[in-house]
């Protein structure tokens, strides 16, 4: 599907352009695209070097095998193929947990900490397993309590009340997260 | 309420490093060692997104500025305008589950434009906080340990996307 969603985006860009007789700003949107792809990636560098190096020290100091397991039923019917008490569930839940207060660059780095541990448990490498599914289930539609960056949008242009949208914004991320784990389900339970 | 939430997000960060500390000192971890031993994949896991980043930034760039999006836009528009959706937050709706810097530009305009207190101001407030970057999220996560095939998740994903832009639109009108 990405491969498709590549193509398209491509393809389709290419061709607008050319129709609309403005191929021209193409070239300088190919540099951008990969300029910006370069940025992300080495903005991610500070934060994934802090962030694995604390992980390594929770992980040693048994702090993410006393959080799974705690919180074990949970982890259980969300991911129930995984190992009891493996420290990847404690990768897991600091995923989550980022999510949930909002913290994005906190969020990345422990999520693809949960991801490298669940690639060694992976019998297909090539392919994602179950698990993985769900954790990118549980990302993409991302339990968000605390909206952090769109709270501070709303500070600079003078809002009477900022965090109003805390609760509009708790339910409505509540729906996607619940919609996206029932399809999640299903998709689970259909290619067993 | 609102210096509740500034004084959580300000001190969830020292919380948890201080508990990782804690925890370090009772089970006798030499913590600056661990740290570097953990911290050295860092700048390997970043090299090792940046094809899949920038491969995928490259196609939504162009996609973007070529003005396929904004044809996109225009075709479904009716529809949304026929079904009372605000047009004005729809590329938001559209941007979302593309890029993440793409619809705060989107989002932070509308709320410069109409007011963060408007209708229109709420919904994007709303909409931006509701979901997350769903093809940032799958091609930074699977990039990172070198899954080729996705499977189901970018449907996933996207269903997510478009529920959360539903939920948001129905939550706003009731509760404002």
């Amino acid at each position: 599907m990405v491969n498709w969603i590549w193509l398209v985006l491509i393809l389709f860009g290419v061709l607008t352009a050319a129709l609309n007789g403005n191929i021209g700003v193409l070239n300088h949107a190919i540099f951008e695209g990969a300029k910006t792809g370069v940025t992300i990636s080495f903005g991610l560098i500070s934060i994934l070097v802090f962030w694995l190096g604390m992980m390594k020290i929770a992980e040693e100091a048994g702090l993410l095998t006393w959080i799974s397991r705690l919180l074990r039923p949970f982890i259980h019917w969300l991911f129930p193929e995984l190992p009891k008490n493996h420290p990847v569930v404690g990768y897991i839940l600091s995923n989550m947990t980022a999510n949930i207060f909002g913290l994005g660059n906190a969020a990345t780095p422990m999520g693809i900490k949960a991801m490298q541990e669940l690639q060694k448990l992976n019998p297909t490498k090539e392919k994602a397993s179950p698990s993985m599914a769900t954790l990118l289930a549980i990302n993409t539609s991302s339990i968000t309590i605390v909206p952090t960056t769109i709270i501070s949008v709303r500070m600079t242009y003078h809002s009477v009340n900022p965090t109003e949208i805390v609760g509009t914004t708790l339910i409505a991320t509540t729906c996607s997260t619940i919609a996206a784990l029932l399809l999640d389900r299903y998709y689970r339970n259909r290619n067993r | 309420m609102q210096s509740v939430i500034t004084s959580i997000s300000m001190w969830i960060i020292p919380g948890i490093i201080s508990l990782i500390m804690v925890f370090a000192i009772w089970n006798r971890v030499r913590v600056y060692e661990t740290f570097v031993e953990g911290a050295k994949d860092g700048f390997s896991t970043a090299i090792q997104i940046m094809p899949h980043l920038v491969g995928m930034m490259v196609a939504i760039t162009i996609f973007q500025e070529s003005g396929a999006l904004q044809f996109i836009i225009n075709l479904i528009k009716p529809i949304f305008d026929w079904l009372h959706f605000p047009t004005e937050v729809f590329p938001l709706a559209i941007m979302k589950p593309l890029s993440g810097t793409g619809s705060l530009a989107i989002a932070t305009d509308l709320i410069a434009r109409y007011g963060p207190d408007s209708y229109i101001g709420r919904l994007a407030s709303t909409m931006q906080g509701s979901a997350d970057t769903t093809l940032f999220i799958v091609t930074v996560y699977f990039g990172a340990v070198g899954i080729k095939k996705v499977g189901y998740s970018i449907k996933v994903g996207l269903f997510a996307d478009l529920i959360g832009i539903i939920a948001s639109l129905i939550v706003v009108s009731l509760y404002f």
